[in-house]
């Protein structure tokens, strides 16, 4: 695949760049926009794995940075802040092989509970970023990745966002590397083991590291100037340079392909060029206060332009200082549960129960449209667990007697099984009912497997994990599995009376996806008859 | 050449993005700078779908502003008025009322149909169609679906030669 000209996806040129540059592990969390970076790291020939969240996902990576392997760990925006925690000591330490933290943000929120800036996690873990604008720079920048990561042992952010991540463009690949060093442990430990001691120089090496980094992207780091006009000057960071450059074709413009630490010496001398200097980012301004603060005079976009993707129309309102009310495009028909969803039933029977429900991320989150309307709250992975137990807690008891959670089978593992030792070791005094959605799947990103499934990302076969043996070990006090279509109404008579009993519950309603069931089933005839799942792969019912 | 910019839309499980997927390919093997861009995910559950195609020596943003589009190929009645907006002053409108659907021998194919009908007023050679469908389709679909591509060029010729 080397060498000649392709179309690719800017997930899919990741992957390409993590081969060709010698990745011995891909590790990540699937989540839109970003579950195609392993999938095509996979179907390539590389190792990828799906871990139970991305906490888990970038610890693993971590120990193989540490070993001394180049390592890509992936997730979407609102998975690092699962594994916030890992990184912003991660920052701290030396790794061995380059480690790359994909950040796929979703500004728009066409598939996210949130659309938060992932920028900020750049300043406060003090990691370099690096933000493509194409698919062509998402390819560079993993190799430059790299090379940032393996110079100055520190792990750097890939972040991308929806339009860079699904948007094909053409990429002009380089040549592999022919071999990467072999893994080998070294022992390092004040690099590694983050007690204070440790810690207190490791920060002052951090901060050592990002100056130098900061010095670097001034004298040689991705920045493109593209000389016009001296009376507008764009400074333009991820997919808004290529809307800016389309809005404004005739103005200067400076887009910054390291985004942090800033060049601000650089910026400075082009601001000094220009009578206007305008920054031109999605999402929050924070390139725009950065600069202030380094006194670079720039304008800010509007606040209302704060929310949502930019577009060339939108980037030309801002350029034109337009803060009269956009446009309102026509509603296009909303997604809803697929009709012949296999759980169609357990919405059913918790909105004729009367139930307030504490929901959960997936498809059954569609499950709060009509004709349901069967979801209260939903908040983040695992939270329906957390939130049922703290209303049952305060609610007065007629009301707390109609709590449930409903969390799927790949959110239960990702964060759902810490809410159930919560449950267990502080009942409310009315009990609890936890219903686990399972449909063999990771559904709602496009069926991913995970620890529940006993399959691979690959769909070969692997361990398994039991919800229903889990809950019984875990101390929950009654442990059933239901059919969830629930024809013949047993799976809302149980629901009835687990509602009425005091107790600990913890209801399996099983039933997989239909989208994925009749690939299920070839993945199990696959491992009966010891053969590769991966020759069904691109024959799948996506579109 | 100036970037063309097509639009095409429909709902979930139409094969939208199938569609926009082989146009881009086709666009690409016939030598153009190439950007396509669409929505994935929740979009994706039965709601509306739209994919934008441009192409032309250079495409600076991945998206087609509102208003410019060269072509719309919109396979779902209901959708057509949505997505008009993105049409510019004198573009090509290609609806799923082109084709009689009764013709079709799968109406799943009707993206690629369609396809067929916009191929008439986009700079592609017929060759890089063929080569575009046959890398973005099931072999046991090739037949199918030049089939249907042939339909619907048939169909927006004869519309055009009677307008």
């Amino acid at each position: 695949m080397t060498g000649e000209r392709q179309l690719l996806s800017g997930d899919e040129a990741v992957a390409l760049a993590a081969l060709h540059a010698g990745v011995r592990l891909g590790t990540g969390y699937p989540g839109t926009p970003s579950t195609e970076i392993l999938e095509t790291f996979d179907q390539l020939g590389g190792h990828a794995q799906w871990s139970p969240n991305e906490k888990v996902a970038l610890e693993v990576g971590l120990g193989a940075a540490f070993g001394g392997a180049r390592t890509l760990v992936t997730m979407k925006h609102v998975g690092l802040n699962v594994a916030a925690d890992p990184l912003f000591t991660a920052a701290y330490t030396d790794i061995e092989g380059g480690l790359i933290v994909i950040s796929a943000d979703d500004p728009g929120l066409a598939s996210s509970q949130n659309e938060q800036d992932n920028r900020h996690y750049a300043r406060a873990a003090a990691l370099p970023m690096l933000e493509p604008v194409d698919s062509q720079q998402a390819y560079d920048f993993t190799w430059l990745a790299f090379e940032i990561s393996e110079r100055w042992k520190i792990p750097v952010i890939l972040r991308l966002t929806t339009r860079v991540c699904h948007a094909k463009t053409v990429v002009h690949p380089r040549a592999a590397v022919s071999d990467t060093p072999e893994p080998s442990f070294a022992r390092n430990i004040p690099a590694r083991v983050m007690i204070p001691a440790y810690a207190k120089p490791a920060h002052q090496r951090l901060r050592q590291k990002l100056a130098e980094i900061a010095a670097w992207n001034d004298a040689e780091g991705p920045i493109r100037l593209d000389t016009g006009s001296a009376d507008l000057g764009i400074v333009a960071t991820g997919i808004a340079a290529v809307h800016a450059r389309e809005a404004a074709p005739k103005a200067s413009q400076l887009t910054i392909g390291l985004t942090y630490p800033l060049p601000l010496g650089r910026i400075r001398t082009f601001a000094m060029g220009v009578e206007r200097l305008v920054a031109i980012e999605e999402g929050d301004p924070i390139l725009a206060d950065s600069l202030r603060a380094a006194g670079i005079p720039v304008e800010c976009k509007p606040e209302m332009y704060r929310f949502g993707e930019l577009n060339v129309a939108r980037v030309r309102r801002i350029l034109a200082g337009d803060t009269s009310p956009e446009p309102v495009p026509p509603k296009g028909k909303p997604p809803e549960l697929c009709q012949g969803c296999s759980h169609r039933g357990v919405f059913e029977a918790l909105r004729d129960l009367g139930c307030i429900v504490a929901g959960d991320i997936g498809c059954y989150t569609l499950g709060v449209l009509p004709p349901f309307s069967a979801m209260d709250t939903c908040v983040c992975m695992g939270a329906s667990i957390g939130v049922g137990l703290g209303l049952r807690h305060v609610l007065p008891e007629a009301q707390a007697r109609r709590v449930v959670s409903v969390i799927g089978d790949s959110t239960f593992v990702h964060s759902g099984i810490t809410g159930i030792a919560e449950m267990v070791y502080n009942p409310p005094a009315t009990g609890h009912v936890v219903l686990i959605l399972d449909n063999g799947t990771t559904a709602m990103t496009g069926q991913q497997e995970h620890p529940g499934t006993g399959r691979l990302l690959d769909h070969s076969p692997t361990g398994k994990i039991s919800f229903e043996a889990l809950g019984r070990a875990m101390g929950v006090q009654n442990v059933h599995v239901v059919n969830a279509q629930d024809k013949d109404q047993s799976l809302q008579d149980l629901v009835e009376s687990l509602l009425t009993k005091s107790e600990t519950s913890l209801v399996i309603a099983r039933q997989p996806c239909v989208l994925a069931a009749p690939k299920i089933r070839f993945y199990e005839k696959a491992a009966a008859e010891r053969i590769s799942p991966s020759s069904c792969a691109a024959d799948g019912a996506g579109q | 050449m100036k970037v063309k910019n097509i639009v095409i839309a429909g709902l979930g499980g139409q094969g939208v993005l199938k569609a926009s997927d082989i146009l881009a390919d086709a666009a690409f093997r016939a030598g153009f700078d190439v950007k396509k861009s669409e929505l994935h995910g929740m979009s994706q559950r039965g709601g509306s779908v739209s994919s934008d195609v441009r192409y032309g020596d250079a495409v600076l943003s991945p998206m087609v502003p509102p208003g410019e589009a060269d072509v719309l190929v919109v396979l779902e009645e209901t959708q057509v008025e949505i997505n008009r907006p993105t049409l510019r002053a004198g573009g090509v409108l290609i609806g799923p009322d082109l084709l009689d659907p009764a013709a079709l021998k799968n109406k799943k194919s009707l993206n690629v149909a369609l396809l067929g009908a916009a191929s008439t007023v986009l700079e592609i050679p017929q060759e890089h169609w063929l080569a575009a469908m046959h890398a973005n389709l099931a072999e046991k679909l090739h037949t199918l679906n030049e089939q249907s591509f042939a339909h619907g060029r048939a169909a927006a010729l004869a519309r055009s030669s009677t307008q």
